[in-house]
C-alpha cells in the first residue's frame, strides 16, 4: 500500500506519453493498441519493457531482414500452382483499404498509364495501345494478407514483356505503382520480371470490372493480395525503396509467398 | 534428497522456446482473428499485436526464435544422445501400464531423472507438434517458393487448417504439462535450479 503513489505517477506518465502518441497521427493510434498488449505480455514473461519505440524498431528490423530473406528464397523459375476454371473462386471477393461503396470509378477513354523514373520511353500509353500488345492469361490463387485465399482467372500483359519494350532499367531494384484511388505500392525487380507477373487488362474472360480494378492492375500471383495494386495510373522504376500503403504501416512488404 | 538438474542448455532452450511459443500462440490468434477458419474468434485480450499487421510482425519475428532455439536443441539433443536415453524406446505395454497409473495418480516420482513412458510420448508428441506447426506454417508463409510442402499439406488452404490443429495440440500439451508441473513442483525446480543454498551451504554455483 506505502507504495501506491509512486506506482499511480508511473501510471500517469504512462497515459500522458500514451495520449501524446494516440494525437500525432492514426497510425500512431494502432502502435498505442499494440503497446498494451505488450503490457499484458510484460507481466505474463516477468520482463520489464519500457522503452517502447525501441521495441517497434527491433520489429520493424527484423522485418527488413525478412526481405532479404524471401529476396533469397524467391526462386523466378518457380510458378505459382495454376487451376482448372472449374475451380474459380465464384463470386471472387471485392477488397480494398475502403468498402465497395466507396469504389474509384475511372473513365477509359481519358485514361493514360503514365511511366516514370529509370524507364527510357516513358510516353503515356492509353488503353487502345495496351489492349494491342499481346495478352497472356492465367488462372491462380489470390493469397490475402488476412489468410483467406480465392482462385480467379485474370488476363493481360505479360509485366516483364512491357518492361522490356519500354526500355526500363531491369537491374534496379524497385518497381513502384500510383493507383486512382490513391493506393500505392512497390515490389522488387525479380518479382516483377517473374513470367506470371501481369499486367491485367481483363478478369474472368471479360474486361476489368470497376471492383477488380478497371482500367488496369497488376497480377503476381507470387505475392500476398495487397502487393497486387488496382488502378494503376503510373508505373515506375527507381533505386530508392518506395513502401507502401499498407507496408507503411507494418506490412512485411516484400510478402512474397 | 538431491534433486536432479536439466542440463543448462536444456533449462536455456526451454525457456527461450516456452517464450516464443508463447508469442507465437498469441501473435497467431490475432492473425487467425483477421480470417477466421471456424465459426469464433479469439478473445482480443489474450492476443498481441493490437491489430493484423503488428501480430504479423511479431509472428515472423518470434518464428526465428521459435526455429533457431528448437534446431539447436534437437541438434544437441541427437548428438549427444539425450534423445534416445531419456526419450526412447517407448514400449506400448509400459505406455499403457504407465497411463493407467498416471489417471491414478500412482505415478512415482521420486526419480525425475527418469521418464515414465507417458512423459516420455507426451514429450516426443510435444516436439512433433512444434514441427509440423513450424512446416505448415512454411507451407502457408512460402506456398510457392516450397512447392513440395504445400502438397504434403494438402495445398494452401489446408495448410491453414493443418497448421491451426498443431497449435491446438500445442496449447493442449502446455495446459497438461502446466498442470503436472503444479502436482509434481519438483520438476519446476530441475528446470531452475535449486535456491535451497542453505542445503550446500557456502557453495556457490
Amino acid at each position: 500500500m506505502s507504495n501506491r503513489p509512486k506506482v499511480e505517477g508511473v501510471d500517469t506518465k504512462y497515459v500522458i506519453k500514451q495520449v501524446e502518441k494516440q494525437l500525432d497521427s492514426a497510425s500512431r493510434r494502432e502502435f498505442g493498441k499494440r503497446i498494451l498488449s505488450l503490457g499484458t505480455l510484460s507481466l505474463l514473461s516477468g520482463c520489464v519493457l519500457t522503452d517502447d519505440d525501441s521495441i517497434e524498431k527491433m520489429l520493424m528490423s527484423v522485418s527488413r531482414w525478412n526481405d532479404k530473406v524471401q529476396g533469397f528464397l524467391f526462386d523466378p523459375n518457380k510458378m505459382a500452382p495454376t487451376y482448372p476454371e472449374s475451380m474459380i473462386t465464384k463470386p471472387f471477393p471485392f477488397n480494398a483499404y475502403y468498402g465497395e461503396d466507396e469504389i474509384r470509378v475511372v473513365d477509359g477513354d481519358s485514361y493514360k498509364l503514365e511511366l516514370s523514373g529509370l524507364i527510357k520511353e516513358r510516353k503515356p500509353w492509353t488503353l487502345t495501345q495496351l489492349a494491342m500488345l499481346p495478352q497472356t492469361s492465367q488462372v491462380t490463387r489470390h493469397i490475402c494478407v488476412e489468410g483467406w485465399s480465392a482462385i480467379g482467372k485474370w488476363g493481360g500483359i505479360r509485366f516483364s514483356d512491357f518492361l522490356n519494350m519500354v526500355g526500363a532499367d531491369t537491374t534496379a531494384k524497385y518497381v513502384g505503382f500510383k493507383c486512382a484511388d490513391d493506393y500505392y505500392t512497390s515490389i522488387d525487380m525479380p518479382s516483377a520480371l517473374h513470367a506470371q507477373t501481369q499486367l491485367t487488362m481483363s478478369f474472368a474472360d471479360e474486361t476489368l470490372s470497376k471492383e477488380y480494378g478497371f482500367p488496369l492492375k497488376l497480377r503476381i500471383p507470387t505475392k500476398l493480395g495487397f502487393k497486387n495494386p488496382k488502378y494503376i495510373t503510373e508505373i515506375y522504376v527507381t533505386n530508392d525503396y518506395p513502401g507502401g500503403y499498407w507496408e507503411d504501416q507494418g506490412y512485411n512488404w516484400f510478402s512474397g509467398s | 534428497m538431491q534433486i536432479h538438474q536439466h542440463p543448462l542448455y536444456v533449462k536455456i532452450c526451454h525457456w527461450v522456446n516456452a517464450l516464443a511459443i508463447l508469442l507465437m500462440v498469441t501473435s497467431g490468434w490475432r492473425i487467425y482473428n483477421a480470417s477466421p477458419i471456424f465459426e469464433f474468434k479469439f478473445p482480443k485480450m489474450l492476443t498481441i499485436g493490437g491489430w493484423l499487421g503488428g501480430a504479423l510482425q511479431w509472428h515472423f519475428a518470434a518464428m526465428w526464435l521459435l526455429a533457431i532455439n528448437g534446431l539447436i536443441y534437437l541438434l544437441v539433443n541427437i548428438i549427444s544422445g539425450r534423445m534416445w536415453s531419456k526419450f526412447l524406446p517407448i514400449r506400448p505395454k509400459q505406455l499403457l501400464a504407465d497411463f493407467r497409473d498416471a489417471l491414478m495418480l500412482k505415478l512415482d516420482h521420486s526419480n525425475l531423472q527418469n521418464y515414465n513412458a507417458v512423459q516420455k510420448s507426451a514429450y516426443l508428441s510435444a516436439m512433433l507438434f512444434i514441427i509440423v506447426t513450424v512446416l505448415s506454417g512454411l507451407a502457408i508463409w512460402k506456398s510457392v517458393q516450397f512447392p513440395l510442402l504445400r502438397e504434403l499439406m494438402g495445398g494452401y488452404d489446408n495448410a491453414r487448417i493443418v497448421h491451426f490443429f498443431a497449435m491446438s495440440l500445442i496449447v493442449a500439451f502446455v495446459f497438461v504439462h502446466v498442470v503436472m508441473v503444479t502436482l509434481v513442483p519438483e520438476t519446476l525446480v530441475a528446470m531452475i535450479g535449486s535456491f535451497k543454498r542453505n542445503k550446500t551451504a557456502g557453495a556457490k554455483s
